[in-house]
């Protein structure tokens, strides 16, 4: 292979074209660059490096000098041999990919920056918000959505450079590949619900997964059958859905739920009625975790042919979940809230018995016809990686989570005036809502600033509306102003929820010590006595 | 500040259910009729608090009859307090004027020197 000699020997490729030109074996004097090169996401850059050095020196020009003392630079090729040692840099390049630790189960080694160990790229963002303390705030908000997992990024990677091919592209070998990685995706997603992968929609997210399911199913069998169940703690876009099919003509029975967060199988019971099309109730709850009886809803909207969907956006990947035990019909799931990457989500569509849906979104027949549009191959393989991890690690994580919440939750409760909410038995141990009475919501996620929370789900934190949720478990008003949601997740570390317990203790104590409302508690003052003016 | 104290108003506004309450206790100077001293406690979000913190630097020397003509407009212009934010300075105005009435209601007519109830 012939080779121009480079200049710009000593340059250094950024990451993806070295992977791609490595792959390719382009001429690497083509490659532009002028950035210093940044520490990338699997922080063995310097071994990389040398690798990469190595190879690039393999063109170094000849310097010679002329008779008038000018140097100049004679035009050579690579000899045969030489090359050869340029493919086994290549493959050194690719080597470092086993060797290095998994970076899911963190060091011990504390000095290092919480953030850091996540991802080294943290150590970049760093440089972009530097808080008071000098290092990013503590993320506790994995309702919200969760990290990448570095193990994802890296299935990842090759279908964003070399691997580009369309899944559905049937004539070449790039699609071939690119389908393969895929329909290898779809079969982990289905093994970690129990499903048949032909069973799996790729979608945009859970939100389009719950439209897709809601307004899908309502409108194929909107003839005959006309009435919906939900609950009124559902996520936003299952709730706005059915408003959207109120307005089409269909009828809606919103369940009430009871102080625990859980529905009354009696009120689901007596709401079935003939004409009952579907079933929506979510299984993990995004803002208080609680855990809906699954099965014995399953078990009795099957008996009626009514069909059963979930949103289990919280759940999948967090709790064990099979499709056939619990008689879903339908099932949400996203992308984000299980390590994977953000816009894309799958939506389970039971083939047996059929379930039929008519397709929001139409066009080119892929996805079985019910959600045409190219899938983004890194996105949906990310996706199966993610559900991969996520099955092997279940139990691990699970214990994880359960270990740091229990500590969290007892931290927390052991102060005064707290509670929490939600049934603290059927509950995923990752989200802990807890009100802290007499100190507002809002305020104490400012004076928390060096830890990311929030008040409710990210959808409405923009809202000064107290969470619908709380209120429909039937906190008052001032309770549901004072509750901040605490998300645990994969990558939280026992050290980050010894300093939220100490910031949080020392925080409320503070902003009590400014609320009127606790002084006039503390005088013995009952606050439903007094008539406060109304704004 | 002892809220039975003569020369001490008081003002409570807002609502548990709202999400803010504020309560504003001046003192005002017998000779002068000038406030001395503010102290606020808040229940609220940020800018609840930063609007009643603002609002004590505000009417700290003023004279009651200017500080009761203070205007939410002033505040939120200070703070920058975005539109959905403004109520936030609406309770820190109702607040100081809350509080010289109930100074005034404890000593109606002149102002008059250690008169005890």
């Amino acid at each position: 292979m012939a080779s121009l000699p480079s200049l710009s020997a000593r340059r250094l490729p950024s990451t993806a074209f070295q992977r791609l030109g490595a792959r390719t074996l382009a001429p690497r004097q083509s490659v532009p660059t002028t950035r210093p090169y940044v520490d990338g996401y699997r922080g063995c850059n310097l071994q990389q490096r040398l690798y990469s050095m190595r190879s690039a020196t393999l063109t170094r020009p000849a310097l010679t000098t002329n008779g008038t003392g000018m140097v100049v630079v004679k035009r050579t090729y690579v000899k045969e041999t030489k090359s050869v040692s340029a493919v086994e840099a290549v493959v050194r390049l690719e080597e470092p990919r086993g060797s290095v630790p998994t970076i899911g189960k963190p060091p011990i080694n504390l000095s290092v920056d919480p953030a850091a160990m996540i991802s080294p790229e943290a150590g970049i963002l760093k440089q972009a918000t530097i808080m008071d303390t000098g290092s990013r705030p503590i993320y506790l908000d994995m309702q919200a959505t969760t990290p990448t997992d570095p193990r994802v990024l890296d299935a990842m990677l090759p279908y964003m450079t070399g691997q580009y091919g369309n899944p559905h592209s049937r004539t070449h070998a790039y699609g071939w590949e690119t389908d393969k990685a895929v329909e290898i995706a779809r079969e982990h997603i289905a093994s970690l619900i129990g499903a048949d992968p032909k069973e799996i929609i790729f979608t945009s997210g859970a939100t389009e997964s719950n439209n897709m399911s809601v307004k899908g199913v309502a409108r194929f069998y909107g003839a005959k059958k006309k009435h919906i169940i939900t609950t009124q703690t559902e996520h936003k876009c299952v709730l706005d859905s059915c408003r959207h099919l109120q307005d089409e003509g269909f009828e809606i029975t919103y369940l009430p739920v009871q102080g625990n967060g859980l529905i009354n199988l009696k009120d689901l019971e007596s709401a079935f009625r003939p004409d009952t099309a579907l079933v929506s109730i979510m299984t993990v709850n995004n803002e208080i975790g609680v855990i809906q009886p699954m099965e014995d809803i399953g078990q009795m909207c099957r008996s009626r042919k009514v069909f059963f969907h979930t949103d289990a956006a919280q759940a999948v990947g967090k709790i064990p979940v099979d499709v056939n035990k619990w008689n879903i019909d339908l099932m949400s799931i996203s992308g984000h809230k299980i390590y994977g990457p953000k816009g894309i989500g799958a939506c389970y569509v039971r083939r047996k018995p059929r379930v039929r849906i008519d397709p929001l979104i139409t066009g080119g027949g892929q996805e079985r016809g019910l959600r045409s549009g190219t899938l983004p191959a890194p996105l949906v393989i990310g996706l199966g990686e993610a559900c991969k991890i996520a099955k092997d690690e279940l139990q691990y994580d699970h214990e994880h989570v359960s270990r740091l919440s229990k500590k969290l939750k007892d931290g927390l409760l052991a102060m005064e005036h707290t509670t929490l909410n939600g049934d603290p038995d059927r509950h995923y141990p990752g989200c802990v809502n807890v009100s802290f009475a007499y100190v507002e919501g809002e305020s104490l996620l400012m004076a928390l600033k060096d830890i990311a929370l929030s008040s409710g789900s990210a959808c409405t934190s923009a809202s000064l509306e107290p969470s619908y949720v709380l209120r429909a478990l039937g906190n008052s008003d001032d309770s549901a102003h004072s509750s901040i949601r605490f998300g645990i997740g994969r990558f939280t570390t026992e050290r980050e929820i010894d300093y939220v317990l100490d910031a949080v203790k020392d925080r409320v104590g503070f902003l009590r010590e400014l609320s009127p409302l606790w002084e006039l508690v503390q005088e013995g003052i009952d606050l439903n006595t007094i008539e406060w003016s109304q704004h | 500040m002892n809220k039975a104290d003569m020369d001490v108003g008081t003002g409570l506004v807002g609502a548990p259910a709202c999400g803010d309450v504020m309560k504003l206790q001046i003192r005002v100077d017998e000779a002068t009729g000038k406030i001395s001293d503010v102290k606020f406690k808040t229940f609220g979000c940020g800018s609840a608090i930063a609007s009643s913190s603002y609002l004590t630097e505000l009417v700290r020397g003023m004279s009651l009859d200017d500080a009761g003509k203070i205007k939410n407009t002033e505040i939120a212009k200070e703070l920058c307090l975005p539109p959905v934010k403004l109520h936030c300075s609406m309770l820190a105005e109702d607040a100081i004027k809350s509080a010289i009435k109930d100074y005034k209601s404890k000593r109606p007519g002149a102002p008059t020197l250690g008169v005890t109830a």
